[in-house]
């Protein structure tokens, strides 16, 4: 049961052949027993659960139409749950207790979803690797000494240890895609605004966006439906029609234009990824697809960019915990300026500080010229470059990361080159478009990712592409042997 | 452009933010010079007439109609608070 797919699973329920109480207890003692190995899980919710799933039993007899109806998921401990922990992955927000709940968990609970818990994910969700967690690191399901990725990486490893059938996550920089593509997982980052941000705990406001991490694009799109649309909670939300993802799925890819940047494909890329990549144009070019290079010239400016603009964000968004309101509060402050440092001083860890202290520098007198404004007029450079390729081709391809997991601890001595490994993701985020990444193989043992980058607001068309190339491969099917039983 | 310790004690205080004697203040000058020179390539960025981009989308700041919508819940959100006394966020003495 446990490595159905959400599709299959709502079938199974619609038939009666399980209920929803048994599916949730199912999850619920995988995520007891295998968990220990893979630290996926901050808070695990059983009561909330079995009683969701009994609520959801009752209202499947009385024929309630909810599309999800029964269906157990996990939410990346940056949602805010109403009386639930939401940590963030923070020491400073360990005490914390949400009084509210985050638009896209309200919208997932009407569409009938059971919470199992929540997941792990770097604080903050500042890390490509899930090592920042106050909680620990995230261990990969397909071999427990590489990293899941990051920051999405708790949801990442609970599905693909098959602990959940899905999980939401956020991506500010690649923070679905990159774990999705670690972990084998079909992950999608929306267009900027099409998913509400109320109740996702903010770092860089102007990049964040939440999205679905699941087994396939169909499921993707499943929950996509539940979670876009314009809400009066958030003013950054776009009021444009949410298309039925699902009759999208079908459409045939006969004489779709992809595009193929050459700047994807330099030096850093393993030579197997790029073997991948090149397979995956075969596969899709045998349904009709036509290929064309393209140029993004700015690509290699996006981690610069990016490393201004989003530590700027996050410095200012940061500066509401200050041991006050709620969240930690260091013990006997001298005066309000030690309660202050202190409290944010031993609440955040290393790398939290580090984007802090990097925004407050591109942010001060004498250098917002010359980084911040600098960055944002690059930041237009770089979407011109999507925009000009968008009038050739109809969706962009390449790997969504260099190369496959790495080892924990491997990167994190050296900031700048955990940074490195957004590379291709990161572009996306500065110009707000959506993007989604898909098993594409494996390398060395360890599932690869590729991603496609869509127009605004063509979710549709990415989730069909996908959906398309997992009919005629098998990379999504895969479950690592250790988590299959 | 590098870091001198002073200078990332003053960026500290600006953002009130301690770094000393929390375990992370050996490595952070080095961290943060390495970044600050990685950042540093978007200077021999030709921009020269483009116009910064704040957003991603260019709309128009939607406004709510302006009716009450939110109750009040103070004891909910005190309740949250590390330290509270007679129905008020207690911070220490600020005015001697």
């Amino acid at each position: 049961m446990h490595t159905k797919t959400i599709a299959e699973l709502l079938k199974i329920l619609d038939k009666g052949e399980c209920s929803s109480e048994e599916l949730t207890k199912i999850y619920l003692a995988r995520i007891q027993k295998l968990d220990k190995t893979l630290n996926s899980f901050i808070t695990i919710t059983e009561e909330f659960a079995l009683s969701a799933a009994r609520i959801a039993d009752e209202k499947r007899r009385k024929e309630d139409k909810a599309p999800l109806l029964g269906v157990p998921i996990a939410h990346k401990d940056i949602f805010c749950t109403q009386g639930i922990k939401t940590s963030c992955g923070s020491k400073m927000l360990d005490n914390f207790i949400s009084p509210y709940d985050a638009t896209i968990v309200t919208k997932l609970k009407e569409a009938g979803t059971i919470l199992l818990g929540k997941t792990n994910m770097d604080e903050f969700a500042m890390g490509s690797s899930n090592e920042t967690s106050f909680y620990g690191p995230v261990h990969n399901p397909w071999d427990p000494a590489l990293v899941a990725g990051g920051s999405s990486g708790g949801s990442a490893a609970a599905v693909a240890a098959n602990l959940t059938p899905a999980a939401t996550g956020t991506d500010t920089g690649g923070s679905i895609r990159q774990p999705a593509a670690l972990c084998g997982l079909t992950g999608l980052k929306p267009t900027y605004g099409r998913v509400s941000r109320y109740g996702m705990i903010a770092f860089a406001s102007s990049l964040d966006q939440a999205g679905p991490l699941a087994k396939t694009a169909e499921d993707c799109a499943l929950l996509l439906q539940a979670m876009a649309g314009v809400d009066i909670k958030d003013s950054t939300s776009i009021d444009n029609p949410v298309p039925n993802y699902n009759t999208m799925l079908n459409n045939s890819l006969e004489g779709l234009k992809i595009g193929l940047p050459k700047e994807f494909f330099g030096e850093g890329l393993h030579p197997e990824v790029e073997m991948a990549v090149q397979n995956a144009l075969k596969t899709l070019e045998k349904m009709g697809a036509k290929v064309f290079d393209i140029e993004l010239p700015n690509t290699k400016l996006a981690i610069p960019t990016y490393y201004v603009i989003a530590p700027a964000e996050c410095s200012s968004n940061l500066s509401r915990y200050d041991g006050v309101r709620f969240g930690y509060r260091c013990d006997n402050p001298q005066n309000l300026e030690d309660l202050y440092k202190r409290s944010r001083g031993e609440g955040f860890g290393p790398e939290v500080k580090r984007r802090i202290l990097i925004g407050t520098y591109v942010l001060s007198a004498g250098y917002f010229d010359a980084y911040y404004v600098q960055a944002q007029k690059v930041r237009k450079l770089i979407t011109t470059d999507f925009i000009n390729a968008f009038s050739k081709v109809d969706v962009i391809l390449g790997p969504t990361t260099p190369s496959p997991a790495f080892n924990i601890g491997e990167k994190t001595k050296d900031p700048v080159s955990m940074y490195l490994c957004d590379i291709y993701t990161i572009s996306v985020n500065l110009a707000g478009l959506p993007a989604l990444s898909m098993p594409g193989g494996f390398v060395q043992q360890c599932p690869i990712g590729i991603q496609l980058i869509g127009n605004y607001f063509e979710e549709g068309k990415l989730l069909n592409i996908a959906h398309q190339f997992q009919q005629l491969t098998d990379w999504h099917q895969k479950t690592p042997l250790t988590f299959k039983e | 452009m590098s870091f001198s310790r002073e200078a990332i004690l003053h960026l500290a205080h600006l953002a009130r933010l301690s770094v000393e004697n929390t375990g992370d203040d050996d490595s952070i000058q080095d961290d943060l010079n390495r970044i600050v020179t990685m950042v540093g390539q978007i200077s021999a960025a030709n921009t020269e007439g483009i116009e910064p981009m704040a957003h991603p989308l260019d709309t128009i700041q939607r406004l709510r109609l302006d009716i009450i919508t939110e109750t009040n819940e103070r004891e909910i959100l005190l309740a949250l608070a590390p330290k509270t006394a007679a129905g008020l966020f207690l911070v220490p003495t600020v005015i001697e």
